[in-house]
C-alpha cells in the first residue's frame, strides 16, 4: 500500500472506529458516509467500538498471500462485535485447534503487515481470546 | 502542588523460552546459567508484536486504571525504548494515535538504554507541575535484541509498562526524584548494527552499581529518608542478582525487594523492567506505603523516585490485569520458533 493510502485508513484500523447513523441508530464497520437505510435523512457520526465480540465464523489459513506468509498457519475469523457489525480479522494468541465458534474475543493492537524490511509497518487491531481469569483471582485476595 | 501516578498498566507477551532451551542450542550448562542469573525463562514477542504494539497494550491498561482521564486530557506522550521499530519515525505517535490522544499533544521517543521511560516520567512531572499539561504519559517498552549465542540471549526479553502522570486523582504521589548520570561505555549499539555489544564484566561495578546506588542514596539524602522508611524498593533488573546486591549495599532487605522482582520468569524487559517491577508493587501495596524506584540505563544513568501510595489505589488496581497475570500467562516456544519470531536468521 502506498503511504497516502496507508495513512488514510490508519485511524479506523488503529482504533476500531465505525460510523453510526443518528437518525436510525444503525452502526457500520467499515465506516460509511451514507446510511444505506436512511439515505439522505441519515446523519453519520464516528463511533468507537468496545472491541469485544464473538467468533461468528473462522477459517485456518495455510496458504496465504505473500505479505501474510510468515504468519501461517493462522486463524482468520469473522468477529461479531457486541455492537453488531462483523469484522474480518486475524485471531492471535490462540492455536488453530483452540478456536471455537462463539468464543469471546477482544481487540488487541498488532502489526498487520510490512511492505519489506525498509517499508512502512502497518499496525492495527486483531483479536485474541478474552481471558478474564485475573478478575476472579484478584477478588479472592 | 502534588504530582504523581494517575494510572499504570503492564503488558508482557504470552510466549516464553526457557534458559534450558537456549543453553541446549549452544551446548552450555543451563544449571549454572540459571543460578548465575536467577532467571529461568524469558518472554518472547509474537511475530506481529513490536515495541509499538506492546506500548499500546500497556497504555490501554493505564487508561483503564486512570478511569476518568480522557484521551484528550493527555498533553504529552513519551515512549522510552532501545528497540523502536523505526530508526526514523516516532513510536510515540503510533501509540498516541492508537489511543485517540492525537492531535493536540506533544510526543517524542526517548532513548537512554533501559531508563528512557523514567526520564519520560520526569519530563511529564515537570510539564504537569509547570501547568503546561494536565496529564502526561510515559511508556517503557522493548523487544530487546541479543546476538545469537551472546550471554544477553538468556535474559533479553519483551514487555512494557505505561504510566499516566498528573496532579490530581493520584493512585500514588511522587514526593521526589533524583538522577545520577555519567558517560560510561558499558553497553551500546551503533546505528545499523542489529545487536548491541557490551563490556562484559564491566557492566557491573562502574556501571549498574555505581549509578543505582548513588542515585538511590542521593534521593534519600535529599528527602531525608532512610531504607526503613520504605515498604518496597525496585531497581532495574538485568538479572535477579544485581538488584539484590544493590539492595544489600544500600541497607534494604530481601523482603523489600522481592515483591517487585519480576525478572525470574519474564527476563530483562529493558525499558519495561523497573517500571514493571513498580507496577507489580502497585498491584499489592496499601495506602500510605512508600516505594523507592531506581531505574538504570547503560551509558549510563539512574533515575530515582520516592513514591507514596494513596487510598485511591484500592478501587483502581482491579480495573486492569495485574503484572502477576501476565507473568503467569504463558506458552513455551522452542528455539526454532523463537529464532523465527525474533528474525534471528538475518544474523
Ligand atoms: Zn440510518
Amino acid at each position: 500500500m502506498a503511504p497516502p493510502a496507508h495513512w488514510r485508513r490508519a485511524k479506523e484500523r488503529y482504533r476500531l472506529l465505525g460510523s453510526k447513523c443518528e437518525n436510525c441508530g444503525s452502526i457500520y464497520f467499515p465506516p460509511t458516509k451514507v446510511c444505506p437505510k436512511c439515505r439522505r435523512k441519515g446523519k453519520m457520526v464516528q463511533t468507537e467500538f468496545s472491541g469485544r465480540g464473538k467468533v461468528f465464523s473462522y477459517t485456518i489459513i495455510h496458504a496465504a498471500p505473500k505479505t501474510f506468509e510468515k504468519y501461517t498457519p493462522y486463524i482468520l475469523a469473522l468477529v461479531e462485535l457486541e455492537e453488531g457489525p462483523k469484522v474480518l480479522s486475524q485471531l492471535v494468541d490462540c492455536r488453530p485447534e483452540e478456536v471455537k465458534i462463539g468464543m469471546e474475543v477482544e481487540a488487541c493492537f498488532r502489526k498487520l503487515f510490512e511492505q519489506d524490511d525498509e517499508g512502512i509497518i502497518s499496525y492495527g487491531f486483531k483479536f485474541r481470546p478474552i481471558d478474564d481469569s485475573w478478575r476472579n483471582k484478584q477478588s479472592q485476595n | 502542588m502534588k504530582v504523581g501516578i494517575v494510572g499504570y498498566g503492564a503488558y508482557v507477551p504470552k510466549y516464553r523460552i526457557s534458559v534450558e532451551e537456549i543453553a541446549r542450542v549452544w551446548g552450555q550448562d543451563a544449571g549454572s546459567i540459571k543460578s548465575g542469573l536467577d532467571v529461568i525463562e524469558k518472554s518472547v514477542p509474537s511475530l506481529d508484536e513490536d515495541t509499538a504494539t506492546l506500548a499500546v497494550e500497556a497504555a490501554k491498561n493505564a487508561f483503564k486504571r486512570a478511569k476518568n482521564v480522557r484521551a484528550s486530557d493527555i498533553g504529552a506522550v513519551y515512549v522510552g525504548s532501545e528497540s523502536h521499530p523505526y530508526a526514523v519515525k516516532p513510536t510515540a505517535v503510533t501509540v498516541a494515535e492508537a489511543l485517540g490522544i492525537t492531535p493536540h499533544v506533544t510526543a517524542a521517543d526517548l532513548e537512554f538504554a533501559c531508563k528512557a521511560a523514567t526520564a519520560g516520567i520526569q519530563a511529564c512531572m515537570g510539564l504537569v507541575r509547570a501547568g503546561y499539561i494536565r496529564y502526561g504519559m510515559s511508556v517503557g517498552s522493548d523487544t530487546a535484541q541479543s546476538a545469537p549465542g551472546d550471554a544477553l540471549e538468556y535474559t533479553a526479553s519483551a514487555g512494557a509498562a505505561a504510566y499516566i502522570i498528573g496532579g490530581e486523582n493520584l493512585v500514588a504521589e511522587i514526593e521526589g526524584t533524583y538522577s545520577y548520570t555519567q558517560d560510561v561505555p558499558d553497553f551500546w549499539r551503533r546505528e545499523c548494527a542489529p545487536y548491541p555489544r557490551h563490556g562484559g564484566r564491566f557492566t557491573g561495578e562502574p556501571a549498574y552499581f555505581e549509578h543505582v546506588i548513588k542515585s538511590s542514596k542521593g534521593l534519600m539524602e535529599r528527602l531525608g529518608t532512610k531504607p526503613s522508611d520504605y515498604k518496597y524498593v525496585v531497581f532495574h533488573m538485568p538479572n535477579g542478582k544485581f538488584p539484590l546486591r544493590a539492595a544489600k549495599v544500600l541497607g534494604f532487605t530481601i523482603e523489600q525487594v522481592n515483591p517487585g522482582l519480576v525478572v525470574e520468569k519474564i527476563g530483562n524487559t529493558y525499558s519495561g523492567s523497573s517500571l514493571l517491577g513498580l507496577a507489580a508493587i502497585l498491584d499489592i501495596a496499601k495506602a500510605g506505603e512508600r516505594i523507592l524506584l531506581t531505574s538504570y540505563g547503560s551509558g549510563a544513568g539512574s533515575d530515582s523516585f520516592s513514591i507514596i501510595v494513596t487510598d485511591l489505589i484500592e478501587e483502581r488496581r482491579g480495573l486492569a490485569p495485574p503484572v502477576k497475570y501476565y507473568v503467569e500467562r504463558k506458552e513455551y516456544v522452542d528455539y526454532a520458533v523463537y529464532a523465527r519470531n525474533r528474525c534471528l536468521y538475518r544474523g
